[in-house]
């Protein structure tokens, strides 16, 4: 069974900004849980505290309740780098390391963080890109750049890179925003089969896509420009696409605004 | 159907290309000028590999004879200068772009760096001569290293900051994402992004130390022999050249040309060699 979190109370600051306000939501091992809402509403912020890459922007911090299994990654004693061990992220713009191989990427958690035979290595690269659904296409040209692929591929080798560290949980930032519809449906694919074995928190744009991939999603919206973001809505996809219970959640997903 | 242009249009346009290219061979013709000079009369200078071996003969009137002191004086003096200022330098940049950006300090800093890179040259051999050949009472290697290593270490420092913050904020994350410590993340992941730009400034650094003379009249002087130690006095190329050339003895003018020449090879070598290393990274 793979983890859950339970979020409380989770506020977050950009210098004296509010960005995000007292967000609540619990999030269910082997599920992808959607966050959906207009541009400035907080997702990104919201989804940067859940691996406490938030604090790392200057200025920033974030305060609440977050428990990974039982545990408060916000705990004083908690390290946290060992949280972004077990919290593994895929961002918006594919990010791989520019200076890196394709198998060099996969492995990139392993090569700066520990020790690997190359044996255990080799394996590791082959599980993880067979998982990204990206080894047929580069199996004969692991050790050439990675940023010679095309941008949905480097998304996938990004995805096998989170992937390839076992993560208690996958959070991915917007991953398709920056790919055509063939490349989107490919990680969309991807996701239905990682949530077999992956608890994932979905960032995204597209009310498509959460309607698609997403067994609950949260509605986030910041009322008036500058406000905090806040959930004002989280429920299964589909009574949030079919039966919304607040007002605004119903004026944002038929397309009143946002 | 469109109307032919005018006769005066024509005329314009064919008058300000002429002007322009004339503009450009105008600003080629010092630049070719001197090449072809140093070429011509270094070459007539450097009679055999023995230029590079031996240092100049005893009497200043007789011919033969080479610049091997200058040559290992500007070596042994970029070296102590690289080794010591480069570092510093890349070791400066990294704080203030990766642990101290836009903070005060580093707009500070910033700031006196490129003032630092404005400042006429032989005011850091002055101060090199405060602090060292004041102290030492004689001349010394090592005050014109400083002198030099002084003048690099702002063009380094601004330099591979520039590079480093070129580097993408996303790769950053990516590394700190998959619960890289920061050290770690700089160290293995931005530095290498960052080393081609990086090697770059350092071989522009290098280069300008190389060809620096007011600095070292007065900390490194000169020395006619061929000495290794950099507690004495030393020649090196720049000097070689001022002092050869302001002589009155026809055989060290003719070696002033050929010390030029050398100095101008040794730039050259470093600045295709810096090309290469960065072609080479980037590639891969």
């Amino acid at each position: 069974m793979a983890s859950s979190f339970e979020i409380s109370g989770l506020s977050a600051w950009y210098g004296s900004r509010l960005a995000i306000e007292d967000m609540s939501l619990s999030v269910e091992p082997n599920q992808v849980t959607a966050l959906i809402g207009p541009s400035g509403c907080g997702k990104s912020t919201f989804i940067r505290c859940l691996n406490r890459l938030h604090e790392l922007i200057p200025g920033a911090r974030a305060e609440g309740k977050v428990m990974l299994d039982g545990e408060n990654i916000y705990d004083d004693a908690m390290d946290p780098v060992a949280v972004r061990r077990a919290v593994g992220m895929v961002f918006q713009r594919p990010n791989p390391f520019p200076t890196m191989s394709i198998q060099e990427n996969v492995v990139a958690g392993f090569r700066l963080n520990g020790r690997k035979s190359r044996k255990e290595l080799e394996e590791i690269t082959q599980a993880a890109l067979t998982g990204a659904g990206l080894w047929d296409e580069v199996k004969d040209r692991l050790s050439s750049p990675a940023i010679g692929l095309s941008g949905g591929q480097q998304q996938r080798l990004c995805i096998a890179r989170a992937t390839a560290v076992e993560p208690e949980i996958l959070l991915m930032d917007e991953p398709c925003s920056a790919l055509d519809p063939v490349a989107t449906l490919k990680i969309e694919d991807l996701i239905m089969e990682l949530r077999e074995s992956y608890t994932i928190v979905l960032v995204t744009h597209n009310m498509q896509q959460a309607a698609r991939v997403a067994d609950r999603t949260a509605f986030l919206l910041s009322e008036n420009t500058g406000d905090p973001g806040r959930i004002i809505e989280v429920g299964p996809t589909k009574k949030i696409f079919t039966q919304p219970e607040d007002k605004r959640t119903e004026g944002y997903i038929t397309g009143r605004f946002g | 159907m469109q109307a032919a242009p005018s006769t005066r249009r024509k005329l314009t346009d064919r008058t300000a290309l002429v002007v322009m290219a004339l503009c450009i061979i105008l600003s080629a013709v010092p630049l070719v000028s001197i090449l072809i000079e140093v070429i011509v009369k270094g070459l007539h200078a450097i009679h055999g590999l023995s230029f590079f071996t031996q240092p100049p003969p005893g009497d200043p009137t007789s011919k033969g004879g080479g610049v091997a002191n200058s040559i290992i004086g500007t070596v042994l003096m970029v070296l102590i200068a690289s080794v010591v200022f480069i570092p510093l330098g890349i070791l400066g940049a990294v704080y203030l772009a990766e642990f101290a950006p836009g903070t005060r300090l580093s707009r500070t800093v910033r700031f006196f760096a490129e003032v630092m890179t404005g400042i006429p040259s032989i005011l850091f051999g002055v101060f090199a001569y405060g602090i060292v050949v004041v102290y030492m009472h004689h001349y010394s290697a090592l005050a014109g290293a400083l002198a030099l290593g002084m003048i690099m270490w702002p063009i380094v420092l601004r330099t591979s900051e520039e590079m480093l913050l070129l580097v993408p904020p996303g790769i950053r994350e990516a590394s700190l994402a998959l619960g890289t410590p920061k050290w770690k993340t700089v160290l293995k992941v931005v530095l290498p992004s960052a080393s081609a730009g990086i090697t770059t400034g350092a071989m522009l650094a290098v280069s300008r130390a190389a060809g620096e003379t007011a600095p070292l009249l007065f900390t490194a002087l000169d020395w006619q022999f061929i000495s290794y130690k950099v507690t004495q006095p030393i020649s090196s190329l720049p000097v070689a050249i001022f002092n050869g050339a302001t002589s009155a003895y026809d055989p060290q003018v003719a070696r002033a040309w050929g010390a030029a020449l050398t100095l101008i090879a040794f730039v050259l070598i470093l600045t295709l060699a810096a090309r290469y290393v960065t072609n080479r990274r980037s590639a891969t």
